[in-house]
């Protein structure tokens, strides 16, 4: 199978689009297959590792041909995570990874587009830019590795840290109130929102499947805790939960009520809604705005006198 | 000489309305009668109330700038009449609503009140007093009707009742005149020999580099509005969607440029537009589009800063934030045009570059040329050649085996991932592939790197990197002279010279015309390519010189610094920084001083 797809965005007036062979059929490849030759850095018994190989493990299993899959990341421990896949990867500036994301899904919509990071660079420096991704409904799959601090930056308060943490940065005791992540992707138009803990590996896999395989904006939370500068893993063995059996997804207020508990911390998937994506909006708008044969000389014409 | 060089000013309240539409309808009508125009406004910053000037200049013979003296006033209100009508030159012309100020006694001009309150308020439409005006002033100067009426259905044609209503208040101003002032038009804009009718396109900067957008093969946009850039946005959002392009209106200017780059790394030719405090808040993702090797155009209307400053007020102001601002050695292209019509062409040329560069390019402009409406002779599309992005070659893995192994220090590639992304090569340019090129598959990585595109941090692969970076922008500067990026004109024997950039060449070129008839010789060099400097071609017209004037709009002279720096010579700065574009007479008077000090250093 092939599509044509030129350096300019199948251009249709100036040059011949240049023909890429492009392989559609699904992939066969074992999880290890998508390793690439750059080994992880992370700190042994780090969070990260398990949602690493979730990952590998469910696009193995979806059989998303490698060169079909594009994976962006922003700064941060979890922003290396590109670089280990055998995908096409986008190494953003810190908490960016969104518009990038974004940019890319547009230009090329037959891509599987994830994009990954922290809670800092999702919830801090990159917030901006998640109610937008989210109420476009972009068709792409985010997964924020939370691990409650920042790592790479060795130890300092994040927007998810707990009131009262004694970190770095906050010698005296965190006073700055942590976000709700499910809470704000549920307020801001996400269609298809969940949390994991990369200690439950399988559950981890069922969700990235579900994740990527939903059209329109997914947003996956996984706790992801830092060994090295905020073990959690006790933590969150203890206060976490799967959602009841009997959860009903498409109802939001419903979700809402789950999310907004925090005794315990229920993970799973919390909603789900079927939405127009942007890239198919904006196809419709084509549709509409085309009227007859483009030409730039019929542009001109204009605007002469 | 030309038969007709007149300048019209247009001053009023913007809360009244319509003040900028007069202008622009009049530099139509005068531009579809076969003059040629070209027009500057100042218009206030909020959306409703504030004085306006408005500004045409049209002639039979090319018109290269704003115009220094005012041959005609049509003004609105007192203020107007205050500030302006000591500027009318003698034997010139004052038309101004009688009903809402009066001028002080001048014998030298001719003064015609309408009392443009009465007739709106006869034909029922106070709105309309403009069109009124325009009317009255079509019969004054003897302007082809039936091309005023054109004009107005093209500009006001929108709303069919209103069309009606406009129509009216044009024929009414032209009958007042005739039926009150005089039936015979005491001035003929058109020369009684005719104009030579040429085929021209009237449009303004933003407008024209919009479409060099589209013809440079952009499809794909996101930005984020902003004073002068919005119409940039506006203009691709209606087009892009017929030619499967996207427009995307992102959440603020740094998702914009950050959308872009995804946009090119997918294969799109990418772009954004905004204005200095946007530029600003891109310089991080610049200094990454270098890192990753991204072609990016970033067009940059350039406004008076810093910070907010005078959002609708011409700057040059951002020349050193477009060459410099970044983390570090981020070495990028930055392209000026010199006019509305090169506005297109160098578009062009700037995705040209950035793709065959892969590389970011900053395309500045400025408010004065966003805004300015001229005539201009039609784009020529066989100009027009798409320079593509140098893509990989899947067959080059299996026929170059040296492919399969990186040669850097600390390289710990396995020959796993085949294809080098950040290969060294000659030109510095590595072939880049796109996402479903099966075996392409890399990082765009912001971290220093392996060819491969795995993160490195040895000293030696720094340094090699460093010197691949800035060796593909020293490979552009060829470009300068194979694709003409620059103008040249005047005396090149002359010992006088004018180095500039931008659209400041209009007036440089008026008042060089002016001196050279007076016997000022003056050689002049607008290179279009700013960064990389084109050393060579520029040593070459600065060794001839005995003084060099640098005219820029910006406090500190920052072409002219950057250009001392590089050449070890002195550029004497002419420097404008209060907002409004350079005058042809400061130019003249300065070249006169410049040239007396050489006559008396002989």
């Amino acid at each position: 199978m092939t599509i044509r797809v030129s350096l300019s965005n199948r251009q249709i007036m100036l040059t011949e689009p240049q023909i890429i062979p492009m392989h559609f059929e699904k992939a066969n490849l074992k999880a290890n297959e998508y390793k690439s030759d750059v080994k992880p850095i992370w700190c042994p018994g780090c969070g990260d590792f398990g949602v690493l190989s979730s990952f590998y493990k469910a696009i193995s299993e979806m059989g998303i041909p490698p060169e079909q899959l594009v994976i962006a990341s922003g700064i941060g421990c979890s922003g290396r995570f590109p670089a280990f896949c055998k995908a096409y990867g986008f190494h953003g500036v810190h908490g960016r990874v969104l518009p990038l994301a974004t940019g890319i899904k547009m230009a090329r919509p037959e891509l599987v587009v994830c994009a990954v990071g922290g809670d800092g660079d999702a919830f801090s420096i990159g917030m901006g830019h998640f109610p937008h991704a989210a109420r476009r409904n972009v068709d792409i799959t985010y997964i924020v590795m939370d691990n409650e601090i920042y790592g790479l930056t060795k130890g300092q308060a994040s927007p998810t840290s707990p009131l009262g943490l004694e970190k770095k940065s906050t010698p005296y005791g965190n006073v700055d109130r942590p976000l709700n992540p499910a809470m704000l992707a549920l307020a801001s138009g996400a269609t298809w929102i969940g949390r994991g803990f990369s200690a439950k590996p399988k559950d981890m896999t069922e969700l990235i499947k579900q994740a990527i395989a939903h059209k329109g904006f997914s947003f996956l939370q996984i706790y992801s805790p830092c060994v090295t500068f905020y073990d959690t893993y006790d933590h969150y063995k203890q206060v976490t939960k799967p959602l009841p059996a009997d959860h009903n997804p498409t109802d939001r207020a419903l979700a809402m009520k789950y999310a907004m508990d925090t005794e315990s911390l229920y993970l799973g998937l919390y909603y789900q809604e079927d939405r127009p994506t942007y890239d198919d909006a904006y196809s419709g708008l084509r549709q509409k705005a085309t009227k007859g044969e483009y030409s730039i000389e019929k542009l001109f014409a204009r605007y002469r006198r | 000489m030309p038969q007709v060089d007149l300048t019209v000013r247009v001053g009023g309240d913007s809360a009244a309305g319509g003040i900028v539409t007069t202008g622009e309808i009049v530099a139509r009508i005068a531009a579809f009668s076969g003059l040629e125009i070209y027009t500057t406004r100042t218009i206030p910053a909020e959306i409703k109330g504030g004085h306006v000037m408005f500004q045409l200049r049209t002639s039979d013979e090319p018109v290269y700038s704003q115009g220094d003296d005012v041959d005609m006033l049509i003004a609105f209100d007192q203020l107007s009449i205050d500030s302006y009508h000591k500027l009318i030159k003698p034997g010139g012309f004052l038309i101004y609503n009688s009903n809402d100020g009066a001028p002080p006694a001048r014998a030298d001009i001719k003064e015609y009140g309408l009392p443009l309150n009465d007739i709106a308020k006869k034909i029922n439409f106070s709105r309309g007093r403009n069109i009124v005006t325009i009317g009255a002033m079509v019969k004054l100067f003897d302007l082809p009707y039936d091309k005023a009426e054109e004009v107005v259905k093209r500009q006001l044609g929108r709303k069919k009742e209103l069309l009606d209503q406009n129509l009216l208040a044009l024929r009414t101003g032209y009958e007042y005149v005739e039926q009150n002032i005089t039936t015979e038009s005491p001035y003929h804009l058109i020369p009684a020999s005719g104009l030579v009718e040429q085929d021209r396109l009237v449009m303004n900067g933003n407008q024209a580099l919009s479409m060099g957008a589209i013809a440079g093969g952009c499809r794909f946009y996101a930005g984020y509005p902003i004073t002068p850039a919005s119409d940039i946005m506006e203009f691709l959002a209606a087009e892009f969607p017929q030619i499967n392009g996207t427009m995307i209106q992102a959440e603020d200017e740094i998702a914009a440029i950050n959308m872009c780059l995804g946009g090119s790394f997918a294969g799109a030719r990418s772009m954004t537009a905004t204005s200095g405090p946007g530029v600003a808040l891109m310089v991080e993702a610049l200094g990454h589009a270098t890192m990753t090797e991204l072609p990016v155009v970033l067009v940059d209307v350039q406004r008076a800063g810093p910070s907010t400053g005078m959002p609708t007020k011409v700057s040059q102001g951002d020349l050193r934030l477009a060459i410099f601002g970044a983390a570090d050695d981020a070495p990028r292209i930055v392209v000026a045009p010199v006019s509305v019509e090169d506005c297109f062409y160098q578009m062009v040329n700037a995705f040209n570059l950035a793709e065959k560069y892969q590389t970011p390019v900053i395309f500045l402009s400025d408010q004065d040329m966003s805004v300015r409406v001229v005539t201009l002779p039609p784009f020529d599309m066989n100009r027009v050649k798409l320079e593509p992005r140098l893509l990989w070659d899947p067959a080059s893995i299996t026929s170059d085996p040296a492919n399969n192994s990186s040669n850097g220090a600390g390289g710990k590639t396995t020959g796993e991932r085949e294809y080098l992304r950040y290969k060294l090569t000659d030109s510095g340019v590595s072939p880049m592939s796109l996402p479903g090129m099966p075996g392409g598959q890399y990082t765009a990585e912001g971290l220093e790197k392996e060819e491969s595109g795995a993160p490195a941090y040895t000293a030696e692969i720094h340094t090699r990197n460093f010197k691949k970076r800035a060796r593909k922008l020293a490979n552009a500067i060829n470009d300068y002279t194979a694709w003409e990026m620059f103008e040249t004109f005047g005396d090149d024997s002359a010992e006088l010279a004018i180095i500039g950039w931008g659209s400041t060449i209009g007036p440089v070129k008026e008042a060089v015309m002016r001196a050279q008839k007076e016997g000022m010789p003056v050689a002049v060099l607008y290179p279009k390519l700013l960064y990389p400097i084109p050393v060579e071609h520029l040593n070459s017209f600065i060794e001839r010189r005995k003084k060099i004037i640098v005219p820029e709009l910006n406090f500190t002279g920052q072409y002219g610094r950057m250009l001392q720096a590089q050449f070890e010579r002195e550029m004497i700065p002419l420097t404008r920084y209060g907002g409004t574009p350079l005058a042809a007479r400061d130019v003249y008077d300065k070249i006169k001083q410049v040239y007396e000090t050489i006559r008396a250093n002989e």
